[in-house]
């Protein structure tokens, strides 16, 4: 019994179902290809949306379990007294002072030295703030034990009552592992010089403050401060408070948590976790808006006689278009629902990598009931919008009109059609010409559908190009060296000599690095100003073209971006506070870096003005392969040296991070981006072939090829794919400027480099997906049954 | 059954032996034609003739090349269209025939020249698609589309379609059976005109029995068999009929 038999008898809403199930059968093809498009919506909503939820509470409660500070300074050295000062300060609510020391760690496991953050226990008690979470273990209770991090223990399989040695103010220290910890000051714990997390290169450690204040002779001193604010307190005016009392201990100014490499770190993930929601969403959900429509708005075409002959037996106007809405929402909501299956699976799946890189005590994906409920109205609310105008138009059609046959499809001349150019065009490009101006509107949504798939990929893709770019450019050609050692306090010019003796090493210079706050009108930034030579050849400055730039005599080297937050350009003074003393100077150079911060000032200069003669805080080392090993058993020995930076592993490290980060989300926007190719070129290729098969199987009458009937079905949407590209890769473009800025933060900037690789890995998976598409459609037209099409109507 | 005869020195250019169609719908077998065995000569017009649903159409359509006849043999010279892969069969349609349907079935995104020009542009032998169209007095209207002719002008057009390429046969599925009378015979009068003046053989599908007049000879079909076959001693000219 066909659908119309059914309902003849009955008459009952039932039967209308029972039709709507059959049809959706018939359709299912259409009906898939649009619900996958909704689903890739639901699905990077539900994700962006539940991950950012489940990181953002996690952090928060994690924050206010350990009492992670609200504000954060360094000193030099500060009698413990300063913190009494400070606690009677207006909006401090609580202070804690510590001694924080960074020294080399000598591991059985590593060639080079590690680095170690030493931070003070209290003499008594738990810390008031920045506590941390003993995991395993306990606190330790002579002056060799040392509570370390999770992370650093985990990458060495360290347990509690294991040793490892430390060189601690020329020292060798044999110390033991008492209990393994967590902090919330390092949930993405970066240690000197690394651009994302080593855990095998970066440990912290909690030690008794007689231990370390005894060990680097601060006794009755600290050189580090945290408050928490009362709630109502204004941060702004705390830190000025702050500074006031801290600048004569040589800090070079207070910041708060949005400056806090940790918690910096976290909100940018989590902004940019908010920006793929708001930015992508939207392109699939609209592309499935518009996929409903067209084919609603076939299905009515075709459907008009059943429409008016269900009509002249008694059915409302209201109860068939709310047959036509089920179609519409039964397909949304197959794609919402597996939308948000795959979302909670990619939200798992986010959530396993940032819990590799963030270390909180328990990282657990939340499903977030309410972004679930939201994204599903918002794609059913879309939907709906989308095939509203179809179902207004079941609605309104009246029986007699509906039961008459339609007026024959209306083709006129396409403007221009009088140039040569078009006269000479074989008829197969003029009948697709001619189609496509029928419904330009169609054509136009297509073609950006099309467009938008190619733009994904481009957007995402690039930036395994824009990070390769960023490391040639800043390890390759800016900075040259292989190590930079950091020394525990500065060293005259003379231990150049004596490191240029030491085993493997090709080249070694001098820089003085410290941190400073550099200030220009309303805006400030604590930063590392490095001192280099004015001969420097393994730090590079290098404009904007790369080529490298003469080091200024006189005059701050920027990097851009670092102007940029400065508003300041060439010539502009900048007030830099060294060592807790103002000093005007003007902005000399500007270099491209994208990584960190740069501020650069000569070496000598910056002696000049901390008038300490002739010294270096650390060395930038070119050392050969062969004597590697060599070159590090000098290094683990040397007394003085706090901090060691190997550019292979940081380069390795960042290059790990990125491929393990970017890897899942790039992949599911790329098979995304697919998967809407997929579903336009399908849904527009079944509906042409619906509006135009009696035509098409004229053309077979008539004598015309399989191959030359298909070359005009698929000449109209290879047209519409091919006219699509070259707009997805400016669309690309666009959007990938849009997430660039996204990501730009104090630690990186990313450079908007789309390579040929990546337009043409975008465009092959559209056009992949496009053939692909195609085929079942193209199947289908080879089988057309000539006779049965030619007595079809229109 | 029934068989029409053939003048002896004549050479068939269409032969149908115990042509058979069945379709398959389900469980539901239909016989649409049951063993026609019928010759057609060169430059004669041939009306088939019957009620609807007779089979009349499907004989057509195997005939043109459309369907493929369950069993039995349709020669064309010495081809067995039912021994032509799909390929053979599009050239066969291309080349041989010249086809004019019911629901004129024009290309809707081409004007009159262009759908005519459809057909002739590898052909070096086929009539200008003007001078088509001037053979069917609608020269004045090349430039329109489908959509801005009425009934009669376009099947006038898918006529001029049909005879452009100058193929040996013409096979015309109710050309008249959406028209009126009066646009009937105007359409009918083009095809007439092809037949006697290029001497197209040419088979008029037609449940109208004054159209029979116009024939050389007339074939009878009912229930998928031929009923009767008679020749007209006189063909009356297609401008004479009416109905």
């Amino acid at each position: 019994m066909s659908g119309i038999d059914a309902l003849v008898v009955g008459r009952s809403p039932h039967a209308l179902d029972r039709k709507l199930c059959r049809d959706l059968w018939r359709r299912r093809g259409q009906g898939i290809a649009v619900a996958v498009v909704v689903a890739c919506g639901v699905a990077t909503a539900v994700m962006s949306f539940s991950v950012l939820r489940s990181l953002d509470e996690t952090r928060l409660d994690y924050y206010r379990h350990d009492r992670f500070a609200d504000v954060f300074a360094n000193v030099v050295q500060a009698p413990t007294s300063v913190a009494d000062v400070i606690a009677l300060s207006p909006g401090v609510a609580r202070i804690e002072t510590r001694i924080v020391k960074d020294v080399t760690l000598d591991l059985d496991d590593l060639d080079a030295p590690a680095v170690g953050r030493f931070i003070s226990l209290p003499v008594s008690g738990a810390p008031t703030l920045n506590a941390f979470t003993l995991r395993r273990g306990q606190l330790p209770s002579s002056w060799d034990e040392v509570v370390a991090s999770e992370s650093f223990a985990m990458a060495h399989g360290f347990a509690p009552g294991d040793h490892l040695v430390a060189v601690m103010n020329d020292a060798r220290r044999r110390l033991t592992i008492v209990g393994i910890a967590l902090s919330p000051e390092y949930v993405y714990a970066l240690g000197p010089g690394q651009i994302v997390p080593d855990d095998r290169r970066f440990g912290i450690f909690w030690m008794s403050r007689n231990a370390l204040a005894a060990a680097f002779d601060l006794s009755g001193s600290i050189n580090d401060i945290s408050v928490a604010l009362e709630p109502s307190a204004s941060e702004a005016a705390v830190i000025e408070r702050l500074d006031q009392s801290l600048r004569p201990y040589g800090s070079p100014g207070a910041y708060g948590r949005a400056h806090q490499y940790s918690d910096a770190f976290l909100r940018g993930e989590l902004d940019q976790l908010v920006a793929i929601g708001r930015l992508v969403p939207p392109i699939f959900l609209g592309v499935a808006a518009f996929l409903l429509h067209v084919v609603l708005w076939r299905i009515i075409d075709v459907e008009r006689e059943q429409i008016g002959l269900l009509k002249a037996l008694g059915f409302s106007d209201g109860a068939l278009g709310r047959h036509y809405l089920k179609f519409a929402l039964v397909i949304s909501g197959l794609g919402i629902v597996v939308g948000l299956a795959v979302g909670v699976l990619l939200g798992q799946g986010l959530t396993a990598i940032y819990a590799q890189f963030f270390h909180f005590p328990v990282l657990r994906y939340r499903p977030d009931v309410v972004s679930m409920a939201a994204a599903a109205l918002i794609a059913l609310a879309v939907s709906v919008t989308g095939v509203i105008d179809a179902i207004y138009r079941v609605v309104k059609l009246p029986v007699a009109v509906a039961m008459a046959p339609a007026a024959p499809t209306i083709y006129r001349a396409v403007p221009g059609e009088r140039l040569l150019i078009f006269r000479r065009l074989g008829w197969p490009a003029r009948m697709i010409f001619r189609h496509l101006a029928r419904r330009p509107l169609r054509a136009a949504s297509t073609l950006i559908g099309v467009a938008l798939a190619v733009a994904l990929p481009v957007a995402t893709l690039f930036s395994f190009e824009a990070l390769d770019y960023m490391v040639d450019v800043f390890y390759a050609r800016a900075q040259r060296q292989d190590v930079t050692v950091l020394f525990s306090r500065t060293q005259p010019y003379a231990m150049l000599d004596e490191i240029r003796h030491w085993p493997g090493v090709h080249a070694v210079e001098g820089v003085r690095v410290m941190p400073v706050r550099l200030t220009a009108g309303s805006d400030s930034r604590l930063v590392t100003l490095t001192g280099i030579p004015s001969d420097a050849t393994l730090v590079r400055l290098l404009d904007a073209d790369l080529t490298p730039l003469a080091v200024p005599a006189q005059g701050l080297a920027l990097s851009t971006k670092l102007a940029d937050l400065l508003h300041v350009g060439l010539g502009d003074p900048v007030t830099v506070r060294l060592a807790g003393r103002d000093v005007a100077l003007p902005v000399a150079r500007l270099t491209e870096q994208y990584i960190g911060l740069g501020a650069y000032l000569e070496l000598s200069a910056l002696n000049q003005l901390l008038d300490e003669g002739a010294v270096i805080s650390g060395v930038e080392v070119q050392i050969g392969h062969e004597q590697r090993a060599l070159f590090f058993r000098a290094l683990k020995d040397a007394p003085v040296v706090a901090s060691v930076v190997l550019k292979a592993s940081t380069v390795n490290a960042f290059r790990q991070t990125m491929a393990r980060t970017l890897t899942l989300i790039v992949s599911f926007f790329v098979l995304f981006a697919a998967l809407t190719a997929v579903g336009l070129v399908y849904s527009t290729a079944q509906i042409t072939l619906s509006e135009r098969g009696r035509e098409l199987a004229m053309m077979r009458a008539l004598g015309f090829s399989g191959r030359q009937v298909g070359a005009v079905l698929f000449g109209e949407l290879a047209l519409l794919v091919l006219a699509a590209l070259p707009l997805g890769c400016l669309l690309g473009h666009a959007l990938g400027w849009v997430i660039v800025r996204g990501l730009d933060s104090d630690l990186f900037r990313v450079p908007l480099v789309i390579g040929a690789r990546t337009y043409a890995a975008a465009l092959a998976i559209v056009v992949l997906a496009s053939l692909a598409s195609s085929w079942p459609v193209a199947r289908q037209l080879a089988r057309v049954d000539i006779v049965a099409a030619l007595k079809t109507r229109e | 059954m029934k068989t029409a005869s053939a003048p002896a020195l004549r050479q068939d250019i269409l032969v149908a032996r115990g042509v058979t169609k069945t379709y398959r719908t389900g469980a539901v077998e239909i016989q649409a034609l049951r063993g026609i065995d019928l010759e057609f000569h060169p430059r004669e017009l041939v009306v088939l003739l019957g009620p609807s649903g007779s089979g009349k159409s499907t004989l057509l359509n195997l005939l043109g090349g459309l369907d493929r006849a369950s069993r039995g043999q349709i020669l064309f010279g010495e081809a067995d269209l039912a021994t032509l892969d799909d390929r053979a069969l599009t050239r066969y349609r291309r080349e041989t025939i010249g086809f004019v349907f019911q629901s004129y079935n024009l290309l809707p995104s081409l004007t009159a020249r262009e759908n005519v020009a459809l057909v002739t542009e590898d052909a070096p032998q086929a009539l200008a698609p003007e001078a088509a169209l001037e053979l069917v007095g609608l020269f004045d209207r090349k430039d329109h589309f489908p959509a801005e002719l009425s009934g009669g002008e376009q099947q006038r057009v898918a006529v001029a379609r049909a005879i452009a390429r100058r193929p040996p046969v013409l096979l015309c599925d109710e050309p008249t059976g959406a028209l009126d009378s009066k646009t009937g015979v105007v359409v009918l009068e083009a095809i007439d005109r092809i037949n006697r003046d290029f001497g197209t053989f040419a088979i008029l599908v037609t449940h109208n029995v004054a159209i029979a007049e116009m024939a050389d000879r007339v074939v009878a079909i009912a229930d998928g068999a031929i009923t009767s076959v008679r020749s007209n001693t006189h063909r009356c000219p297609a401008s004479t009929l009416s109905w």
